[in-house]
C-alpha cells in the first residue's frame, strides 16, 4: 500500500511543466489533486517513473466565467468551483453534480481538470462537460490545441491527450437563457462511483441527455421536444445502444433500468 | 523549480499545530507515514490508505484533505492541522471534543480523529449546515462502532451552540430517501 520510488519534479510555470512531460516521455505522470492517481500509485496499479506535480503552479490556478464559458485552470480544486458564489446560476448542471462527487474532503483537494484527464467512465465532470457540449485545452511544447468533449473521451479511461499533453483547462458553457438543466445519480452509497448518472439539458426546441456509468465512457443523444411514450421509447433505445454489462456492482439489465428511470426523471425535472 | 530523485533523502519544513517542524522523507513518502513516523504525530490514524476511510484526514493550509493521498514533499512549507491541536484555543477539549463526548460520538476512536477534522473544516464554512449536509459530509468518513448517529447529533449540537441556538434545532427538515438519488428517482426505482 506504499507507491513504488519515483521522481518528482515541482515546476512553477504552466510552461515548465509541459517541458518536463515532453522530456520524461510516456512515463511521467501529472500529479494535481493526486485524488485518483494516489490512490493507483498506493495499490500499484500505475507505476510511473516521474510525477510532476503542478498543484502549485499559479498560472494553471484559476477559476473564471468569461466568454460564455466557466474555465477551470489544471490547479484549480473541485471545491474551488463547488464553493463558488453564483454557481448555481452560472453552471447549474456542476451545482447539482458536486454533492455525488466522491466526499468533501476528496472534493477538496481533486482538480476538475484531473477529473476530466483520468476519463472514469462513471466521473460526473465528464458527464456534465459532455452535456454541455465543453471543450478541453491541451498544451504542450507544441502548442496548444482545443477539442470537444465530443471528441475527447474516447474510451475506458482513455482520451484524445497525447502523452506530451497536460489538461491545461476546462470549459463548461454557462447557463443559457431558456434552457434547463438536471443531474440524477444511482450509487451503492452516497460518494461512491455512479452505477449510473445522467444528466440533461432541455432547450425550447430539443433535448440532450448524457449517461455516464453504463459505456466505456460517457455517451450523449439528442432528440427534438419528445413528449409521453415517445420520450420513454427514444430513452429505451438509447438504453439498449449503451452495451451495459454485467459486473459486479450490477447487472446490464438493471443498468439498462437505471438509464430510463434516471433519464426520464431527470428530463421530467428540467422541464417542470 | 524544485525537483528531487527517487533515491534522495530530501528534509522536508512545514508547520505541525502552529509549530515549525522538520523531517526527511523520500519523494515517495506519503504525508500520514510522514506525520506519524517522522513527527510522532500519531493522532493521524492510517486505514485504507487509498482515500476511503477518511481516518487520516488532516487540514492542509486550513482544508479537510486526505494524508494518505497525499505526499509529504507535496506538504513542504504547508500549514497542517491535526487532531493534536484541535484543542489549542481552549482549556481541555475544543467544544467538538466535547460534543462528540457528551453524545458518545465514538467507540473506539479509530475514525474519530479524520473525523473531528473533517467537521473543524466544515463548520467553518456552514455555520449552520442541515442534517442530510451533515451525512454527506460524513460519508467521506467510514466509522463501524456508531452506525454515525451519534456523530451527527454532535455536529449538529457544536453548530447550534456556536449560534447560540437551543440544541436539537436544525436548520430545516430533512428530506428522506436516498442521498444518492433525488426523491423522485427513488420513487421511479421502487415503482419499477
Amino acid at each position: 500500500m506504499k507507491p513504488q520510488a519515483f521522481d518528482y519534479a515541482r515546476p512553477d510555470s504552466a510552461a515548465e511543466a509541459v517541458a518536463l512531460l515532453a522530456d520524461a516521455g510516456e512515463d511521467a505522470r501529472i500529479l494535481a489533486g493526486g485524488q485518483s492517481l494516489m490512490a493507483v500509485l498506493n495499490l500499484r496499479l500505475a507505476q510511473p517513473s516521474v510525477l510532476i506535480d503542478i498543484s502549485r503552479v499559479p498560472d494553471l490556478n484559476y477559476v473564471r466565467a468569461d466568454a460564455g464559458v466557466l474555465a477551470i485552470g489544471a490547479a484549480a480544486t473541485q471545491g474551488s468551483v463547488e464553493w463558488r458564489t453564483g454557481l448555481a446560476a452560472e453552471v447549474p448542471l456542476l451545482a447539482q453534480a458536486f454533492p455525488h462527487i466522491s466526499h468533501f474532503q476528496i472534493r477538496n483537494r481533486g482538480t476538475v481538470c484531473g477529473s476530466i484527464a483520468h476519463a472514469d467512465p462513471s466521473a460526473e465532470l465528464p458527464l456534465c462537460l459532455l452535456a454541455l457540449g465543453g471543450q478541453v485545452v491541451l498544451h504542450s511544447r507544441r502548442g496548444r490545441r482545443t477539442v470537444a468533449a465530443d471528441d475527447f473521451f474516447q474510451g475506458m479511461l482513455m482520451t484524445a491527450r497525447a502523452p506530451d499533453e497536460l489538461v491545461e483547462e476546462v470549459r463548461y458553457p454557462l447557463a443559457e437563457p431558456g434552457v434547463r438543466y438536471a443531474f440524477e445519480e444511482f450509487a451503492g452509497r452516497h460518494g461512491d462511483f455512479a452505477i449510473c448518472a445522467v444528466a440533461a439539458v432541455v432547450r425550447p426546441d430539443g433535448i440532450r441527455l448524457a449517461v455516464g456509468g453504463v459505456s466505456d465512457r460517457p455517451r450523449v443523444k439528442a432528440w427534438p421536444r419528445l413528449q409521453g411514450a415517445d420520450l420513454d421509447a427514444a430513452i429505451n433505445d438509447f438504453a439498449w445502444e449503451l452495451g451495459a454489462k454485467d459486473d459486479h456492482h450490477a447487472s446490464a439489465k438493471f443498468r439498462r433500468q437505471l438509464v430510463r428511470h434516471l433519464g426520464r426523471t431527470a428530463i421530467d425535472r428540467a422541464m417542470s | 523549480m524544485k525537483t528531487y530523485q527517487k533515491n534522495d533523502v530530501v528534509r522536508i519544513e512545514l508547520v505541525l499545530n502552529g509549530q515549525r517542524r522538520s523531517g526527511t522523507c523520500e519523494p515517495r513518502t506519503l504525508l500520514s507515514d510522514f506525520l506519524r513516523q517522522e513527527l510522532g504525530a500519531t493522532g493521524t490514524h492510517v486505514g485504507c490508505e487509498h482515500g476511503v476511510c477518511g481516518a487520516c484526514t488532516v487540514m492542509i493550509d486550513g482544508v479537510a484533505s486526505r494524508t494518505c493521498l497525499s505526499l509529504a514533499v507535496q506538504a513542504e512549507g504547508r500549514d497542517i492541522e491535526t487532531v493534536e491541536g484541535l484543542n489549542r484555543d481552549h482549556e481541555g477539549l475544543s467544544d467538538l471534543q466535547e460534543a462528540f463526548r457528551r453524545n458518545h460520538a465514538l467507540q473506539c476512536g479509530f475514525c474519530t480523529a479524520g473525523i473531528l477534522m473533517s467537521c473543524a473544516d466544515y463548520l467553518k464554512r456552514k455555520a449552520d449546515p442541515s442534517e442530510q449536509e451533515v451525512r454527506e459530509m460524513l460519508s467521506g468518513h467510514l466509522c463501524r462502532c456508531t452506525g454515525y448517529t451519534n456523530i451527527v447529533k454532535a455536529v449538529l449540537e457544536t453548530a447550534a451552540a456556536r449560534l447560540g441556538r437551543p440544541v436539537g434545532a436544525t436548520a430545516e427538515a430533512d428530506k428522506p430517501g436516498h442521498a444518492g438519488v433525488g426523491a423522485a428517482g427513488q420513487a421511479r426505482l421502487v415503482n419499477a
